[in-house]
C-alpha cells in the first residue's frame, strides 16, 4: 500500500463509541439519563456524502450535533482528519473546518441582522478579514456561490422565501471554507421543487469544493439521490450501514427493509408486486429503551436473544454493517 | 337567429413585454427594519405623541429656562450684602414686587416678574420648580441607565449560562424581590447620607450632595431585579432559537452570542421597561425628598418643594399645587409615552 492510497483511506471524520445522554428531570430531585445516541461509530471518508435516515427522535440530528462538538459527547471519540477533538482549541480549530446547515431557514436566521452580517458572522468571529473591504467582497462572492443577488446584501432575513434563506444559511456554512458540512434535513422545511434547487447545489458544491457532507434526513429518495453510503439508525443505534445503492435493493436488518418497503414507487406494476411491511406500534421513548436489540419491540423476528444482548454492529459484507442477531437467517 | 360564436382576441396583449416595461414593473423598496415599522407605529398613537411633547417641552425647558432666567434657585431676593433683610420679599404671591422693585418700577425700571411668587424665604418660586423639574429628570433618567446596565448584565448571564449560575443569580433576585423596598430605600438612605458624607469629602461629588449619590446607589442596589428577570426570561426563550446554535456552531462564545444575537433580540422589551422605569424613579426620588431624605438644600426636588409648602399650606396652596402639577404631568406623560412603545415595539401584546 503506497502512501497516496493511505492518504484517499484515511478517513476524514472517524466517529467511534460516541454517546451523548441528556438528564432528564424525572419527579423532583431525580434525573434520568435520556440516550439520545447510545455508542455508535461509523467513518466518513473525504469528499463523500452519508446520508443518515431514520425516524423523527432517533437521535439523527443529536448525533450530527455531537460530532461537530456543539454538546459535549458522554463518551466515545471523534477523530477529525486524523486528529482526535479532545481540548477546547481543539474544538476551536474543528469550528473552522466543520459546520452546520440546519433544518429551519426561519429560525437559523436572526431577525435583526442583514444577510451580509449573517453571513459574515463567521468571518467577524474568527478576524478572517484584515479590512471592510476584503469582508464585503468575500461576502459578495458567497452570494455569488450560492445563485443570491448581490442587491440582497443589505436586506433582511424575513424579506426572502424559504428557498432563498437556506441559501443564506448556505453560504454562512461555506463562509470559512470548510471541509466537512453537517447538513441537518436542509430541504424538508422546503417545496419540493425548491428541495431540488438546493439538492442540486449542495452537489455542485461539493464538486467544486471537494466537500464532505453528513446529510442527515427522514426522505429517504433525497437522502438516496445525494448519498454515497446511507446509515440508518433506530432509537439512538445504528442498525444499519452500507452503499446507497446496496441498502436500497439489499436491506439487511428488519428495520431498513420495513423502511425501505415504504418508499414510493413511480411504477404501478412494481409497487404492486413489492409488499409494504408496516410495523405494528411506535416508536419506544429513549427514556424507557427495550433492553437488548432496540428494535426487538417491533420486529417479527424478534427471539429471546433480542431481549438479552444488544447486537453487535458488524460487517457481515466489504462495507456493509448490520447490527441484528438473526442477520444471517433472514 | 343563429347567433355566430366568435372570440376576438386582441394580439396586442399577448406580446412580450419590453425591457422598459419590465423594468417598470420591478419595484425596488428600501427595506423596513424593526425600528422603523415601530416608530411609524408609535407616531400613529395620538396618545403617546402627545406625551412624547409633552416629555420633551418640560425637558428641553428645565434644561434652556436656567440659562436667562434672571434669579437663581439660591439667591434669597431679601438679602443684600451689608444691608438689612428686606422681610417683603419673603412669600410673595405670583407676579407680586418686592419694596426695592416697586420702587425701581416706578422709576420707570423694567423688573422680571416673580411669575410663582417667591418662596419663605425670599426664593424665586418659578426657577426653583424648574430647578427642581431638571433634578427629578436627571435623577429618573440616571437611575434608569444604572438598573438598566445592571439587570441587563445580570440577566443575560443568567439566562444565557443557565445551571447554578442562574440558580444563584435568581435566588438573590428573590431575595432582593422579597424585602420591603420602600424601607429598604429608607434605611440604605439613612445610612449611605453617614458613610457617604467622609467618602467624597474633597471631591467634586460634594456638589451633588451625599442624598443624590445614596439614590443612586439605592436604586443600583433594589431595583435591577425586575429587569433582570425580564431579560433572564427573554433570553431563555431565544437562545433555543436555532441562530444562536449557528453562531456556536461557527465559533461564537458566550459574550459575542449575548451581544450579536440574544439582546437584539430583546431589544423591544429592554426599552419598554426603560421608559416605564423612569417614572417609577422619579415617583421614588419625590417620595423620598418629600421624606426629607432626597436633595441636599438648597438644592430643590420636586418632592422637597412640595414637602415645604406643606408649612404654609392654608396661605400659599399654589406653591404645593405647582410641583404636585408638574411630577403629575412627568409621571402620567413618561407612563403614557412607555405604554405606547409597548404598543409600538412588542408586536405580542398588540392584538
Amino acid at each position: 500500500m503506497n502512501l497516496t492510497t493511505d492518504q484517499n483511506e484515511r478517513p476524514l471524520v472517524d466517529v467511534r463509541h460516541l454517546k451523548q445522554y441528556f438528564n432528564i428531570n424525572v419527579g423532583a430531585l431525580r434525573t434520568k439519563p435520556l440516550k439520545a445516541v447510545d455508542d455508535i461509530s461509523f467513518s466518513i471518508r473525504r469528499g463523500e456524502t452519508l446520508g443518515l435516515v431514520g425516524e423523527s427522535g432517533c437521535g439523527k440530528t443529536t448525533a450530527g450535533r455531537s460530532i461537530l462538538h456543539l454538546y459535549q459527547p458522554t463518551a466515545g471519540e471523534v477523530e477529525f482528519d486524523g486528529k482526535l477533538i479532545r481540548t477546547k482549541d481543539d474544538i476551536r480549530e474543528l469550528r473552522k473546518k466543520a459546520t452546520m446547515v440546519f433544518q429551519d431557514p426561519y429560525s437559523s436566521l436572526n431577525p435583526r441582522m442583514t444577510v451580509s452580517d449573517i453571513i459574515g458572522e463567521p468571518l467577524d468571529i474568527h478576524r478572517m478579514y484584515s479590512n471592510k473591504k476584503e469582508r464585503m467582497d468575500r461576502i459578495l462572492e458567497l452570494m455569488d456561490r450560492v445563485g443570491l443577488n448581490s442587491e440582497h446584501a443589505s436586506r433582511y432575513a424575513h424579506e426572502f422565501s424559504g428557498g432563498q434563506r437556506q441559501r443564506i444559511g448556505i453560504a454562512r456554512a461555506l463562509a470559512l471554507r470548510p471541509e466537512f458540512i453537517v447538513c441537518d434535513e436542509p430541504v424538508s422545511a422546503l417545496d419540493v421543487s425548491i428541495q431540488a434547487q438546493v439538492i442540486n447545489m449542495f452537489v455542485e458544491l461539493q464538486e467544486q469544493m471537494g466537500l464532505t457532507y453528513l446529510f442527515i434526513a427522514h426522505d429517504i429518495l433525497v437522502v438516496r439521490h445525494i448519498s454515497d453510503r446511507i446509515a440508518v439508525m433506530y432509537l439512538g443505534k445504528m442498525v444499519e450501514l452500507a452503499d446507497s445503492g446496496v441498502i436500497y435493493d439489499q436491506p439487511l436488518h428488519p428495520y431498513t427493509k420495513s423502511l425501505m418497503s415504504s418508499v414510493p414507487q413511480p411504477d404501478p406494476k412494481v409497487a404492486r408486486a413489492n409488499k409494504r411491511i408496516v410495523l405494528s406500534g411506535d416508536i419506544p421513548s429513549p427514556l424507557n429503551a427495550p433492553s437488548g436489540c432496540p428494535f426487538r419491540t417491533r420486529c417479527q423476528y424478534a427471539t429471546e436473544a433480542c431481549a438479552e444482548s444488544m447486537p453487535e454492529f458488524r460487517e457481515v459484507e466489504p462495507g456493509h454493517f448490520v447490527a441484528c442477531h438473526r442477520v444471517n437467517e433472514l | 337567429m343563429n347567433k355566430k360564436f366568435t372570440m376576438h382576441v386582441d394580439v396586442d396583449a399577448f406580446l412580450p413585454a419590453t425591457d422598459e416595461e419590465k423594468e417598470y414593473m420591478v419595484q425596488m423598496r428600501p427595506s423596513s427594519t424593526f425600528f422603523k415599522d415601530g416608530i411609524k407605529r408609535l407616531l400613529k398613537n395620538k396618545v403617546a405623541t402627545v406625551s412624547l411633547i409633552v416629555i420633551i417641552v418640560i425637558t428641553l425647558s428645565s434644561l434652556i429656562i436656567p440659562i436667562f432666567w434672571p434669579y437663581s434657585y439660591d439667591e434669597m431676593l431679601g438679602v443684600k450684602p451689608g444691608k438689612r433683610v428686606d422681610a417683603s420679599y419673603n412669600n410673595l404671591a405670583p407676579f407680586e414686587y418686592g419694596k426695592t422693585e416697586l420702587k425701581r418700577i416706578e422709576a420707570g425700571e423694567k423688573i422680571f416678574p416673580h411669575v410663582f411668587g417667591t418662596d419663605s424665604s425670599g426664593r424665586d418660586y418659578f426657577i426653583r420648580v424648574v430647578y427642581g423639574t431638571r433634578i427629578s429628570l436627571a435623577v429618573g433618567f440616571f437611575a434608569s441607565i444604572i438598573v438598566l446596565i445592571i439587570g441587563m448584565t445580570v440577566g443575560s448571564v443568567a439566562g444565557y449560562f443557565g445551571g447554578w449560575v442562574d440558580i444563584i443569580i435568581m435566588r438573590i433576585v428573590d431575595m432582593i424581590y422579597s424585602l420591603p423596598d420602600m424601607l429598604m430605600v429608607i434605611l440604605l438612605a439613612s445610612v449611605l447620607k453617614v458613610t457617604l458624607g467622609k467618602a467624597i469629602e474633597g471631591t467634586s461629588l460634594v456638589k451633588i450632595g451625599t442624598n443624590i449619590i445614596s439614590l443612586f446607589i439605592v436604586f443600583a442596589l433594589l431595583y435591577w431585579v425586575s429587569m433582570s428577570r425580564l431579560i433572564r426570561g427573554q433570553i431563555l426563550s431565544l437562545r433555543e432559537q436555532e441562530y444562536v446554535l449557528a453562531s456556536q456552531a461557527a465559533g461564537a462564545k458566550g459574550g459575542w452570542v449575548i451581544r450579536k444575537h440574544l439582546l437584539p433580540n430583546c431589544i423591544s422589551v429592554v426599552i419598554i421597561s426603560t421608559a416605564l422605569q423612569i417614572p417609577n424613579a422619579i415617583f421614588t426620588e419625590s417620595f423620598l425628598s418629600f421624606l426629607g431624605l432626597g436633595v441636599n438644600a438648597p438644592m430643590p426636588s420636586l418632592g422637597s418643594l412640595a414637602s415645604d409648602a406643606l408649612n404654609g399650606l392654608s396661605s400659599y396652596p399654589h406653591r404645593l399645587v405647582i410641583p404636585a402639577i408638574v411630577i403629575s404631568l412627568i409621571v402620567l406623560s413618561l407612563n403614557l409615552f412607555g405604554d405606547g412603545l409597548r404598543d409600538a415595539f412588542d408586536p405580542k401584546l398588540r392584538s
